[in-house]
């Protein structure tokens, strides 16, 4: 089959679902340019320039604003080229978006609006250009929140999110973007909700969700060199979140590892950690574990930041801790993170 | 379509003025007895601004609104049963029971929405007029908003979008010197004038006496011709005063509240819009006494079968709990 890669996914899915409706308009910073967000916009731009346009900073009231929009049939994009710049947009997405359905009763329809967030990471983005807010937003009843992980995963949620009729927020970590991978021309969709197997294993089971797919698969790579049998499980969607999928592979294997882009405190591994207890405790061998970014703001200096991430060869070190292999040395499995500056 | 400074259109003005203080009026008395739980500002007292905006605009213009919202609501035509099902938690209220009295909507006559958050239908109105501008339509679209959302950083990023967009927004202050109870001296800096503020950033602005409804009347209609004929948006600042409490049906006073005095409340209320016109009603002789108190009577008559009506409607069931949150 053809590849494209992550961002070339996501391109294809906003001109082919902006060609299907007429409704599709998308704004933020720079989305006009040549370059517009890692060029997933320009070609849109190229085939739309009325319907992409750049807009002025203010995240606040271009939430509000895109309510105002959808409210009036609309479909508004808008584009976070920082995830971080999010927390400006607040009150718009999960005090009148997220609940505008519900407290006016259906009777002053649907927003249907889709926000891509860029989730920065390494090369010193440091404390406030490197978070990925999924938990926090997932929190709310309302919204949907995807997590592509794949160039395949980000066209069709893209193309499914799109055709939503609440809000949706996608998260896509920049690491991926130039990820190649199968793509199917057609504008297809993911439904949400549907976890995606990535690869099926016996021994123990491992949820990684955006970027940490990539470490897991890394991980259970030299593993199975050791004749060790992981599952992963990219959950595709934080909400609605799969957790049928999670627990029938919790149940086969007897064992969970959580990892995740952000913080484990109130977050998705713990979100998982807690329903997996809830329903499949007696099939545990041994106890849940949590592998997140570390519990403090992202550091700028390298050593600090290399500490700060998990990697592979942290998963790779507590699946053999949770089977009891001990002397297994993972020190060379980690990829070197090629990212340049400037940004 | 009725000529603006004929006889019927005052008459049309009176009545929706008394349409509108009759309504909340009765509402305020009813919300004593706990039969509306859910918390409600009302109105009283600042009626001219609802009515005078939402007579001069198109039936198929737009209006948002804020917190203090039952005067929009029935002024661009709202219905009232609906509104008395919704403050009453039923199934049949606007919101059917789910949004309360800060979250009202009714489509069909043009009041897309009201929240609690400062600001933020004021955005949700600019991005309104975004689609009916980009849709090449000839609406207009109405933001109500109090005093203290000039203190949001949203408001003036709408200002920002709205200017530069050339939208079709007509921002409407109504300027009752109160935020809860906070008078304006502690939250603007000396010798604030919201219209200068306003038109720094393209906008052009007026103030004017929001409780002569005819003023508010006749000063909507030049906005609106000035936002046709340059296609861009107008701030309004209108004056006016909130009788009752902040959140509640009482006066201030009877609960001994001291952020306000009587002597300021009886001043203001010297300039009743509702007493205001039908006293140059009936001197101008386009309305009589009698004619005056059928209509009063006629109104609350409506109001007080559809509240009835309204009361009578079912409960939503337990098992809709779930319903359209997404």
């Amino acid at each position: 089959m053809r590849k494209l890669k992550y961002k070339e996914a996501i391109s294809e899915a906003l001109v082919q679902s902006m060609i299907d409706d007429a409704s599709i308009y998308i704004t933020g910073h720079a989305v006009d340019y040549p370059s517009g967000i890692f060029g997933t916009t320009a070609e849109a731009h190229s085939k739309f320039p009325d319907r992409v346009f750049d807009c002025p900073s203010l995240e606040t009231a271009m939430a509000g604003i895109s309510v105002g929009a959808a409210a009036f049939g609309k479909r508004p994009v808008i584009v976070h080229p920082r995830a971080d710049f999010m927390f400006l947009a607040f009150d718009g997405l999960l005090n009148l978006a997220a609940k505008w359905k519900y407290m006016f009763g259906g009777n002053a329809g649907s927003v249907p609006i889709v926000i891509r967030a860029i989730v920065g990471r390494g090369w010193g983005q440091g404390a406030t250009h490197s978070q990925s807010l999924h938990a926090s937003l997932a929190h709310f009843p309302g919204v949907s929140v995807l997590m592509p992980s794949t160039p395949y995963d980000a066209k069709g949620l893209l193309a499914s999110a799109l055709k939503a009729n609440h809000p949706v927020i996608i998260f896509e970590h920049r690491s991926l973007f130039e990820l190649s991978g199968e793509v199917p021309i057609d504008n297809y969709v993911i439904p949400f909700g549907k976890a995606n197997v990535v690869r099926e294993g016996k021994d123990i089971t491992i949820v990684a969700p955006s970027a940490m797919l990539t470490e897991a698969v890394i991980a259970a790579d030299e593993l199975e060199k050791m004749d060790v049998d992981v599952e992963i499980i990219d959950p595709r969607t934080i909400r609605p979140l799969d957790m049928e999928t999670i627990i029938s592979s919790v149940k086969k294997t007897g064992r969970l590892i959580v990892t995740d882009t952000s913080w484990e405190f109130c977050g998705f591994s713990s979100e998982v950690a807690a329903t997996v207890a809830e329903y499949c405790l007696s099939d545990l061998k041994a106890p849940i574990k949590r592998i997140t970014i570390a519990d403090c703001p992202a550091p700028v200096s390298e050593p600090l930041e290399n500490a700060f991430y998990p990697k592979a060869s942290n998963l790779a070190e507590a699946v053999t801790e949770l089977l009891g292999i001990s002397n297994a040395s993972f020190i060379d499995l980690d990829k070197k993170d090629n990212f340049k500056g400037p940004y | 379509m009725i000529a603006k400074n004929s006889s019927e259109n005052k008459l049309y003005l009176l009545e929706q003025l008394l349409r509108v203080r009759n309504a909340e009026t009765m509402l305020a008395e009813k919300y004593k007895l706990q039969i509306m739980k859910t918390p409600t500002h009302f109105g009283v007292g600042q009626e001219a601004v609802a009515v005078g905006v939402c007579a001069a605009i198109d039936k198929s213009d737009y209006v948002y609104s804020h917190h203090r919202s039952h005067n929009h609501y029935i002024a661009k035509g709202g219905d009232f049963y609906a509104l008395a099902a919704e403050l009453l938690g039923r199934e049949s209220g606007c919101s059917k029971g789910r949004g309360g009295s800060v979250h009202l909507t009714d489509f069909d006559a043009g009041f897309v929405a009201s929240t609690a958050i400062l600001g933020e239908t004021v955005a949700a109105a600019v991005g309104s007029a975004l689609s009916i501008s980009m849709d090449k339509k000839d609406n207009v679209v109405v933001s109500f908003f109090g005093d203290a959302t000039l203190e949001e950083g949203i408001f003036y990023e709408c200002l920002i979008f709205a200017s530069l967009k050339n939208l079709p927004v007509l921002f409407v202050c109504e300027n009752n010197g109160y935020a809860t109870e906070s008078p304006i001296e502690v939250r603007q800096p000396e010798g604030t004038s919201f219209c200068d503020r306003v038109n720094a950033f393209g906008v052009k602005s007026k103030k004017i006496d929001g409780n002569d409804v005819e003023k508010v009347f006749e000063e909507t209609n030049n906005a609106i011709q000035y936002m046709s004929e340059h296609k861009k948006p107008f701030f309004l600042e209108c004056t006016t005063y909130r009788w009752l409490e902040h959140v509640g049906p009482n006066y201030d006073h009877d609960l001994n509240r001291t952020y306000r005095t009587v002597a300021e409340l009886e001043k203001w209320k010297e300039k009743c819009p509702v007493k205001r016109l039908s006293e140059r009603l009936l001197h101008d002789k386009i309305i009589t006494d009698d004619e005056l108190n059928i209509l009063n009577n006629k109104i609350n008559e409506e109001l007080n079968s559809e509240f009835e009506r309204a009361q009578e409607s079912s409960w939503p069931s337990k098992d809709t709990l779930f319903e359209n949150t997404y």
